[in-house]
C-alpha cells in the first residue's frame, strides 16, 4: 500500500477539515492534496531518482512527502544542523536527486554533482500552479517512500531504507482512521529528518489530527505554541521534557487544553516523569520505543500504564514507570542471548523484532533475517507481564574484565541522588581491565562528593559497577533530537580521565 | 485478478474502493455490490445495478476479511455495496485503537 494513499484517504472522507497549520486559515486535507499532487507534477519535471529535503518543519514537508510518494521518489531529509562539509557529503551520496533546500540553505549546498537545486519558495509556488493541481497522475506501483540517514552517534551515518508498505503497515495496524476529534491538535517539534518527524505526518493525516508545526525546539516557544493553538497532543524526546516542565513551572502554567503527552528517542529520567506526572495530572502520558528501521513505535507505555505504575506499592509495578510498555499487538518482541536463545523473563539479552512494519535494511544491506527477525542492538528485559525494560545500545555495554556492565542501570541509581541533574555512565579504556566505569556528572547546585555518590551505587549494585572515573561537568552532549553522544564523551575521557582517588 | 499487497480495486456498481492488505490463498472471486470488483485503473463494466443482497455497506478505514483464504482489505473509499470472496460475506476486523504515540 502507498503512503500517498493515506492523505487521499483523509482528502475524501473529510475534505473541509484542517490538516495542517492554525484553525483559522490552515489547510485542508483537500487543499494538501491538490499541493501535493501539483508538487509531484513539477517534481517528476527534473531529473533525479530520489526528492531530498533540506529545511525547517511546515507544511511544505508533508506535501513534499506525499508528492515523493506520488512520482515513487524516495524522500530523503537530511539534517540541516550538520556542518557544511558533512551536508554536502550526504548530499553527494543522493545523486542523482532533486534537492528541496530551504531558501536560506540554498548557498550552503551549491554545486554538489548530481544534485538538481530547488529552492523552497519555488516549491511552494509550484503547489499554488491551478495546471498543476488539475492535473491526472498515473497510478505508480509504490517500492521505497523514505531514506533516513540514521543519526550517526557512532561512526558514518547509514541509510535507513523505510518502503511504503512498512510505513502503511505501522499506520493502519496502530492508527483509526479519521479517529480523532475535530478540536485535536498535535504539536510537531521533532525535525524532518528524523523518524518521528515522518510518523507525526503521516499518523497525523490517517488519524484526521491537525498539525501544528514549530520551526524549531526551544521550551520557551513549546509552551507558547501549545497555549496559543489549544494544543491536545505532542511527541517530546526526554531532554525536551524536562525544559518544558521548567518553563511551565517558572510561569505557573498548566495547559488545560493538553491531553496526551508522548515521549520516546531516548531513557526518560523517573523523576522528570514523575514530576510530569504531577505537573500535569489531567495529561495522558505515553512512553513510545522504537527505532527508524521499524517504522517508529514498537512498544508503548500507555496513560493507564503510568498511572498505575504510579501509585502502586508494588516494587516490580512501580518500576514499569522505567519500562517501554508491551509492544504493539500487531508485532512479535523477543529477547535473546548472544547464541540466539530466547531468554526468560527477567534475563537480559538483546531485543529482537518481527512484523510487517519492521524493515530492517540499509541501502545496498539487508539487515533483516530471512525469516523477518530484525536484531535491533538495543540490549533490554521482559518482566513477568511482558513490559520491556530498554537498557540501551548493546554497543554502550561495558565490558570490565569480562563482565558485562549496563551503563543505564548505573545512570538510574545515581540519578536518585538529589544533588544530580543529569549523568552519562560510560567504559574508558584501562590497562588493567580492559575498560573500566567512568561517571559524567552534571550537579545540580553544589557537587555531590565522590565518596557519597560511590557509597549510593554500592548500596545498591555489585561493587564492579561502582564508577572508578568521575567527572563533573556543566553539561552533557546531546544531538538535537535528544540523543547522549556516548561516543564524544568516551573520546575525550579516554584521554582526560582521572582515576578516583 | 491481481490480489497483492497493495493492489487497489474498486467497486463496479458503487464508490467503495479498497486497497490489498493481505493476499488470499489461492484464487477468489472478490466482489462488492453483488458485481465483480475492476481494478482502480480500468473501467468498470457498465450498466450493473447493486444487488439488494449485498448493500450492507463499506467505510473507509474499516478493515475486512474473509478468514478461509485469509484475504483483508482496507477500504480506501466508503461505498453501498458489501464485500463477498467466493461469496462468503468479508468480516469486519475489530482493532483495539493503541494510545497516540507520534
Amino acid at each position: 500500500m502507498h503512503t500517498s494513499l493515506l492523505l487521499e484517504m483523509a482528502a475524501g472522507a473529510f475534505p473541509e477539515r484542517v490538516a495542517i497549520g492554525p484553525l483559522a486559515g490552515g489547510l485542508t486535507y483537500e487543499e494538501l492534496s491538490l499541493r501535493a499532487k501539483a508538487a509531484a507534477g513539477w517534481l517528476c519535471g527534473f531529473t533525479g531518482d530520489k526528492v531530498v529535503f533540506v529545511g525547517t518543519n511546515g507544511w511544505a514537508l508533508p506535501a513534499a512527502i506525499m508528492a515523493s510518494a506520488l512520482c515513487d521518489r524516495p524522500f530523503t531529509p537530511l539534517n540541516y544542523r550538520l556542518a557544511d562539509p558533512d551536508l554536502r557529503k550526504l548530499l553527494s551520496r543522493t545523486a542523482p536527486s532533486v534537492a528541496v533546500v530551504d531558501d536560506d540553505m540554498l548557498p550552503r549546498l551549491k554545486g554538489v554533482e548530481g544534485v538538481t537545486l530547488l529552492a523552497r519558495s519555488d516549491f511552494e509556488a509550484a503547489c499554488l500552479e491551478p495546471a498543476r493541481r488539475a492535473a491526472e497522475l498515473d497510478f505508480v506501483d509504490p517500492d521505497i517512500a523514505v531514506l533516513l540517514f540514521t543519526s550517526g552517534t557512532t561512526g558514518e551515518p547509514k541509510a535507513a531504507v523505510l518502503r511504503h508498505r512498512h510505513l502503511t503497515s505501522y499506520v493502519i495496524s496502530s492508527v483509526e482512521f479519521m479517529g480523532s476529534e475535530e478540536n485535536e491538535a498535535a504539536l510537531v517539534s521533532v525535525p524532518p529528518y528524523h523518524i518521528a518527524g515522518i510518523s507525526a505526518v503521516l499518523s497525523g493525516i490517517y488519524s484526521g489530527r491537525r498539525i501544528v508545526y514549530l520551526a524549531a525546539f526551544t521550551p520557551e516557544e513549546w509552551v507558547d505554541a501549545a497555549a496559543a493553538e489549544q494544543i491536545t497532543h505532542a511527541m517530546v524526546v526526554p531532554t525536551m521534557l524536562g525544559r518544558i516542565l521548567d518553563v511551565l513551572e517558572a510561569r505557573g502554567e498548566g495547559l488545560p487544553a493538553l491531553r496526551a503527552l508522548s515521549y520516546g528517542g531516548g531513557r526518560m529520567p523517573e523523576a522528570v516523569i514523575a514530576r510530569a506526572l504531577k505537573l500535569l495530572p489531567h495529561v495522558d502520558f505515553v512512553n513510545a520505543y522504537g527505532l527508524t528501521e521499524t517504522s517508529s513505535t514498537i512498544s508503548v507505555l500507555g496513560p493507564d500504564d503510568h498511572r498505575e505504575a504510579l501509585s502502586s506499592e508494588d516494587p516490580d509495578v512501580r518500576r514499569r514507570l522505567g519500562s517501554v510498555g508491551r509492544p504493539l499487538p500487531a508485532l512479535e518482541l523477543e529477547i535473546r542471548d548472544p547464541d540466539g536463545n530466547v531468554v526468560a523473563p527477567g534475563v537480559s539479552g538483546e531485543v529482537y523484532v518481527r512484523g510487517e512494519q519492521v524493515a530492517g535494511e540499509y541501502l545496498h544491506k539487508k539487515a533483516i533475517q530471512s525469516d523477518g527477525w530484525f536484531a535491533t542492538n538495543d540490549g533490554g528485559w521482559l518482566d513477568e507481564a511482558g513490559y520491556l525494560f530498554v537498557e540501551g545500545r548493546l554497543d554502550d555495554v561495558i565490558v570490565r574484565g569480562g563482565e558485562n556492565i549496563s551503563p543505564g542501570e548505573i545512570e538510574d541509581v545515581l540519578r536518585q541522588h538529589p544533588g544530580i541533574a543529569d549523568v552519562a555512565v560510560l567504559g574508558v579504556p584501562d590497562d588493567q581491565w580492559g575498560e573500566r566505569v567512568a561517571a559524567v556528572i552534571v550537579a545540580r547546585g553544589e557537587a555531590p562528593s565522590v565518596a557519597d555518590l560511590s557509597a549510593l551505587v554500592k548500596s545498591q549494585l555489585r561493587s564492579t559497577k561502582t564508577p572508578e572515573t568521575w567527572e563533573f561537568r556543566a553539561e552533557l552532549p546531546y544531538n538535537e533530537t535528544g540523543k547522549l553522544l556516548r561516543r564524544v564523551l568516551k573520546q575525550e575521557l579516554s584521554r582526560t580521565g582521572v582515576p578516583a582517588a | 485478478m491481481e490480489f497483492k499487497p497493495g493492489s487497489r480495486l474498486k467497486s463496479s456498481v458503487c464508490s467503495a474502493e479498497v486497497v490489498v492488505v493481505r493476499p488470499p490463498t489461492g484464487d477468489i472471486v472478490l466482489e462488492c455490490g453483488g458485481h465483480p470488483v475492476t481494478p482502480i485503473a480500468e473501467a468498470a463494466p457498465e450498466g450493473l445495478a447493486l444487488s439488494a443482497d449485498h448493500q450492507g455497506g463499506v467505510a473507509a478505514g474499516k478493515r475486512y476479511v474473509d478468514a478461509e483464504s485469509g484475504l483483508e482489505l482496507l477500504c480506501s473509499k466508503a461505498g453501498q455495496g458489501s464485500l463477498t470472496a467466493n461469496g462468503r460475506p468479508l468480516t469486519l476486523k475489530e482493532a483495539k485503537p493503541l494510545p497516540s504515540s507520534d
